[in-house]
């Protein structure tokens, strides 16, 4: 991987708008976003509703997966372009699961909508539909995402990578200050993570940070590249996108995103946790 | 539990008993600024939060007591930093104009 093959830039996107072998797809926190105009032909996944399983917590399985983009009329060998809001996190969450299903051809768009928005190019609130196809979804890949014991059997032994907010982080937010104050049992991280907030890896536009500066951000942060790392956040979706950035855009060959995150995290009953601005240690 | 962002800023879909609440408009030339975007800094300037614009300029964040700055992001017009002082269990509202 490198990143001329899993970002594109607008004016790729402008020029495959009609291409048969691009789904161009929106995904966002805000799901009403679609609605109030998205780029031409781009269909909407609703990050919800379409990629979490209904009742258990969970997300889709490979059935439903390959169910979701067979309706969708999204084909295997589709290029699939993904985008959305707040900078990526929804879309790069995405990204994740086309990944983790197997799909061979997936890019973001650098900057997403945001991006799109400021630099005033077209929206249309169209709806887009395209004849359903006959998908397969692969077996989900687990190299790269992490379950709970393995996040506490990684304290003191791999990078653990906490990348939301400083305030989150030390325990002083329970969640993203756009969004009410509701979440887990407990404030604060899991001892010995660093605390690398997502933003740090993105430009105020929402496109991603150079090769160079994203290594050295990392880097100086305590992140050792010879360890496996995984990161977390809240509900896995900013955590999604520094494991973009890591594994996609870095060519880390061991990143994990724990989608489970803090709301799962901090409810564990007798696991260690850490409040403050430092990372703590790795007492067991 | 909500997940998602609000689809508008209007109080009425979330219980703000004790949530300590920074919120207003962008407005240019005094008309309100839809579509652009307003960014939350903490007393760092570290990056916290981002929303967009409602259709009427509006927006709103949930934070704790200090110090902060608002940055907004609009198509065709420059950045513009406003910093706020919040207060618990307090709803701050702020007027930006860009």
């Amino acid at each position: 991987m490198s990143r001329s093959t899993v970002l594109v830039d607008a004016d790729w996107v402008e020029a495959h708008i009609d291409d048969p072998d691009v789904a161009l797809v929106e995904v966002d926190e805000d799901t009403t976003a679609y609605h109030k105009g998205h780029i031409r032909g781009a269909l909407k996944l609703h990050w919800k509703d379409d990629l979490q399983d209904p009742v258990r917590r969970d997300f889709v399985n490979q059935q439903q997966f390959q169910e979701l983009l067979s309706s969708r009329g999204i084909r295997n060998n589709n290029t699939v372009v993904l985008y959305g809001g707040n900078n990526n996190w929804f879309a790069a969450y995405a990204y994740w699961y086309f990944k983790l299903y197997g799909h061979e051809n997936v890019v973001l768009l650098d900057g997403g909508r945001k991006k799109w928005e400021l630099d005033s190019r077209e929206l249309t609130d169209e709806v887009t539909l395209r004849k359903p196809m006959q998908y397969t979804a692969q077996a989900p890949n687990l190299s790269i995402r992490a379950f709970r014991d393995e996040v506490v059997d990684a304290i003191g032994s791999k990078n653990l990578v906490d990348v939301r907010s400083p305030d989150e982080y030390a325990g002083r937010l329970l969640a993203p200050a756009h969004l009410p104050q509701e979440s887990a049992q407990r404030g604060g991280h899991v001892p010995t993570a660093a605390n690398i907030p997502w933003s740090k890896a993105a430009n105020d536009d929402g496109t991603f940070k150079l090769d160079e500066e994203l290594k050295k951000l990392y880097a100086d942060a305590g992140v050792d590249f010879s360890r496996a790392t995984i990161a977390y956040c809240r509900i896995g979706e900013r955590s999604a996108h520094t494991w973009f950035v890591l594994h996609e855009l870095l060519d880390q060959p061991n990143v994990k995103n724990y989608d489970g995150s803090w709301t799962e995290y901090g409810s564990l009953v007798g696991v260690p946790v850490a409040i403050g601005d430092e990372p703590g240690e790795a007492a067991r | 539990m909500s997940c998602g962002a609000p689809a508008d800023h209007t109080l009425t879909d979330v219980n703000v008993l004790g949530q300590t609440i920074i919120q207003g408009t962008v407005v240019h030339e005094n008309e309100p600024v839809g579509g652009a975007y307003v960014r939350l800094l903490d007393r760092t300037g570290e990056f916290t939060a981002e929303v967009p614009t409602g259709a009427t300029g509006e927006f709103r964040f949930f934070a704790t007591p200090g110090d902060w700055t608002l940055r907004t992001l609009a198509p065709r017009l420059s950045p513009v930093d406003a910093t706020v002082s919040a207060s618990a269990g307090r709803v701050i509202e702020v007027s930006i104009t860009v």
